[in-house]
C-alpha cells in the first residue's frame, strides 16, 4: 500500500489517475545483476564456441598474428553482445530485459507509457556517466538519493522503472467476494487474507490475528476463550462462510 | 454519503466483478507478450481500461485500505502502460530521423557548433604555439614511441598496415572515436565542463603533435594521413561536443521549466545528433583503416576522399538529399 502512495501518478483519459509503483535500488540492482550474467554468459559462450571452431582444436588462444578473420568472427561479435546488450534488448522488448522481467519491472516514461526509441537510446548512452568511477557507483548513488530512484540516464531520457506485476493473487478479490456475509467487505477481505497466509504465519501470530478478528465480529475476548490453533482456523472459516 | 449498510452492499457488488478484472489482466498479459495484430483484441483492451478505471474509482472510495484496491491499481496501471504503447516502425523512424530530426537538431545546435569549433581551434592553436616554443613539453601529450618515431624522421602511422590488418584497425578506431564522442556528449552532465575539457584537450593535442612533427619536417605527411578521415572525424568531435554543450547549458541555465525538465528535454533533443555522429564515425573509421595508412593513395585522391566525405556529412546534416522525396516507405507499400 505504501508503495502505491509513493509511486508515479499520471492523469489518464478516463479521469482516474494511474498509480505505478516505482522500482527502488533493490529491484534495479537485481535486474542489473541478472542482465550482467546473461550478457556475460552469452558473450563468453560466443567467444568460446567461435574460438573452438576457428582454431579447429581444443584451444581458445588467439592467433599469434593479428588476423582480421579472428577479430571479425570471434572478438567483435562477443564485444558487440556485451556492450550492445542493453540498448538492443530494451528496444526489442519494449523497455524490458530478461533481468528486468525477472525482477518484475519495466521502463516507462514519466507519462506512464512505454519508452520509445529516443528515450531508450539516450538512457543507455548515459551509462557512460552512471558507470563512473567503477561498478555503476554514480548511478547507484543517484538511485539512492533521488526521489524517483532514477540514475543519470533516466533523468536524460525521461524514464522510470516501475513494477509491472500485480504481485497479488488474482484469486484474492474473488475469494473476498465469496466470503462477504456477516462480515463487512473489509472484514471479509481480512478473513480471506488471513486464511491465505495461515501456513506462512507463526503459530502465535495465527492465534493473535484470529482472536483479534473474531473479537471484532463475534464478541469480547473473554467470550472467545482459549482454544487450539486448528480450532481458531476453523472459527475463522466459519465466520467467512457465514451468510 | 452512503450508510455503512449501503457501502457494504456496494462493496460486495464491486467484489463480484473480480472475474472481469482477472480477464482484463489476462488479456493485458497476453497482449504484452505477443502484441495485438487483431483490432478486436485492442478494442477489448480499451474497454478493459474503462472498466478497471470505473471499478478502481469505486474501490478507492469503498475499500481504500484493501488489497482489492491495490490489486485494481496494479491491473489498471498495467493496462494503461500497454494501451499507450505506440507502434514501432523502424523504417518510418529512420526516415523521420534523416529527413526531419537530424536537420532540425543541426539547425538548433548551430550556435553551439560554432562555439565548440572555436574552442577546438583555439585549443589547437594554443597547443601548436606551446610546442613550437617549448618542444620538450611534447612529452605531456605524446607517448615515448610516437616521439622516438618522429625524431627518427618517421611518422608512427608508417607501416601501420603491416602490424594490424585494415579491418581490425578500422573497428578499433571507430569504436574508440565513438566512445570519445559519447564522452564529449555525456560529459555535458557536469554542467558543460566535461565537454569543454574533452574538446579542449583533443584540440590541444592535435595542435601540439602538428607543431612537433613540423619541427621534424613531417607536417605534410601527417596532413596527408589525416586528410581523408580527419575532416569528418574532427567535425564529428565538434558536433558531439556541441550536443554536450547544449546539455551543459540546460543545467546551468535551466529556464522556467526547472533544471531536471530542461536537462531531459535538451538531452533527448540533442541525442539525435549522436545518431548522425555514430554513422559518420563508422565511415571515418573505415577510411582511417583502409585508406589513410595506405601509401598507394596519393595526395589528390586523399583530398578528394576527405572533402567528398565531408560534403556527404553536410548533406546528411542538412537533410537535403531526402527532402526531394515523398515519404517512400508509405508510397512504396501502396
Amino acid at each position: 500500500m505504501s508503495e502505491l502512495s509513493t509511486g508515479l501518478r499520471v492523469p489518464s483519459a478516463t479521469g482516474i489517475e494511474v498509480s505505478l509503483p516505482i522500482a527502488g535500488p533493490g529491484a534495479r540492482s537485481l535486474a542489473f545483476i541478472i542482465d550482467w550474467h546473461v550478457r556475460a554468459i552469452v558473450a563468453l559462450g560466443w567467444y568460446v564456441c567461435a574460438a573452438l571452431l576457428y582454431n579447429g582444436h581444443w584451444s581458445l588462444a588467439a592467433p599469434a598474428s593479428n588476423e582480421a578473420r579472428w577479430f571479425g568472427a570471434v572478438v567483435l561479435p562477443a564485444m558487440a553482445i556485451y556492450f550492445l546488450y542493453h540498448p538492443v534488448v530494451e528496444l526489442a522488448m519494449h523497455g524490458r530485459t530478461p533481468g528486468k522481467r525477472s525482477a518484475g519491472i519495466r521502463i516507462v516514461t514519466r507519462h506512464g507509457s512505454p519508452a520509445g526509441v529516443g528515450p531508450l537510446l539516450v538512457r543507455n548512452v548515459f551509462r557512460v556517466i552512471d558507470s563512473l568511477p567503477v561498478f555503476y557507483g554514480l548511478g547507484l548513488l543517484l538511485v539512492l538519493w533521488t526521489r524517483d530512484s532514477v540514475r543519470c540516464g533516466d533523468m536524460a531520457g525521461g524514464t522510470l522503472l516501475v513494477y509491472e506485476r500485480t504481485g497479488l493473487t488474482s484469486a484474492s478479490p474473488e475469494a473476498a467476494a465469496e466470503r462477504v456475509g456477516r462480515l463487512d467487505a473489509a472484514g471479509a477481505e481480512i478473513a480471506a487474507d488471513l486464511l491465505e497466509r495461515w501456513p506462512e504465519l507463526r503459530p502465535e501470530a495465527r492465534v493473535r490475528l484470529a482472536r483479534a478478528l473474531l473479537q471484532r465480529y463475534l464478541g469480547s475476548a473473554a467470550e472467545l476463550g482459549d482454544a487450539a490453533e486448528l480450532e481458531w482456523r476453523a472459527r475463522i472459516e466459519r465466520l467467512a462462510r457465514a451468510r | 454519503m452512503a450508510s455503512p449498510g449501503q457501502r457494504q452492499i456496494l462493496a460486495a457488488a464491486l467484489l463480484q466483478r473480480a472475474g472481469l478484472w482477472r480477464a482484463a489482466e489476462e488479456r493485458t498479459r497476453r497482449l504484452a507478450a505477443a502484441g495485438a495484430d487483431d483490432a478486436v483484441e485492442a478494442a477489448r483492451l480499451a474497454e478493459d481500461y474503462r472498466l478497471l478505471a470505473h471499478d478502481l474509482a469505486r474501490a478507492r472510495v469503498l475499500l481504500p485500505q484493501s488489497r482489492t484496491r491495490e490489486y485494481l491499481e496494479r491491473a489498471y496501471g498495467g493496462v494503461h502502460v500497454e494501451l499507450h504503447q505506440g507502434a514501432w516502425r523502424l523504417r518510418s523512424i529512420l526516415w523521420k530521423l534523416l529527413r526531419e530530426d537530424i536537420p532540425q537538431t543541426t539547425r538548433w545546435l548551430l550556435p553551439y557548433i560554432a562555439w565548440t569549433t572555436l574552442i577546438f581551434v583555439l585549443a589547437a592553436l594554443a597547443g601548436y604555439a606551446l610546442i613550437a616554443r617549448y618542444p620538450d613539453l611534447i612529452a605531456l601529450v605524446a607517448g615515448p614511441e610516437l616521439i622516438a618515431s618522429v625524431e627518427h624522421g618517421k611518422l608512427w602511422t608508417e607501416g601501420l598496415l603491416n602490424v594490424v590488418p585494415s579491418s581490425v584497425l578500422s573497428v578499433q578506431i571507430l569504436a574508440n572515436n565513438i566512445v570519445v564522442s559519447l564522452f564529449a556528449y555525456c560529459a555535458g552532465f557536469l554542467f558543460g565542463l566535461g565537454t569543454l575539457y574533452i574538446i579542449g584537450l583533443n584540440g590541444f593535442m592535435l595542435g601540439a603533435v602538428f607543431a612537433f612533427v613540423r619541427q621534424h619536417g613531417l607536417a605534410e605527411q601527417l596532413a596527408g594521413f589525416i586528410l581523408p578521415h580527419g575532416c569528418v572525424e574532427l567535425s564529428v568531435m565538434c558536433l558531439s561536443g556541441a550536443a554536450g554543450a547544449a546539455v551543459g547549458e540546460a543545467l546551468v541555465r535551466p529556464g522556467p521549466s526547472g533544471r531536471m525538465e530542461s536537462f531531459r528535454a535538451v538531452a533527448l533533443r540533442s541525442g539525435v545528433m549522436l545518431c548522425a555522429c555514430a554513422v559518420l564515425l563508422i565511415g571515418a573509421g573505415l577510411i582511417e583503416g583502409f585508406i589513410s595508412p595506405n601509401p598507394r593513395f596519393g595526395l589528390p585522391a586523399r583530398v578528394l576522399i576527405g572533402v567528398g566525405y565531408w560534403l556527404c556529412m553536410l548533406a546528411l546534416l542538412s537533410g537535403r538529399p531526402w527532402r526531394a522525396y515523398a515519404f517512400w516507405p508509405q508510397t512504396r507499400r501502396d
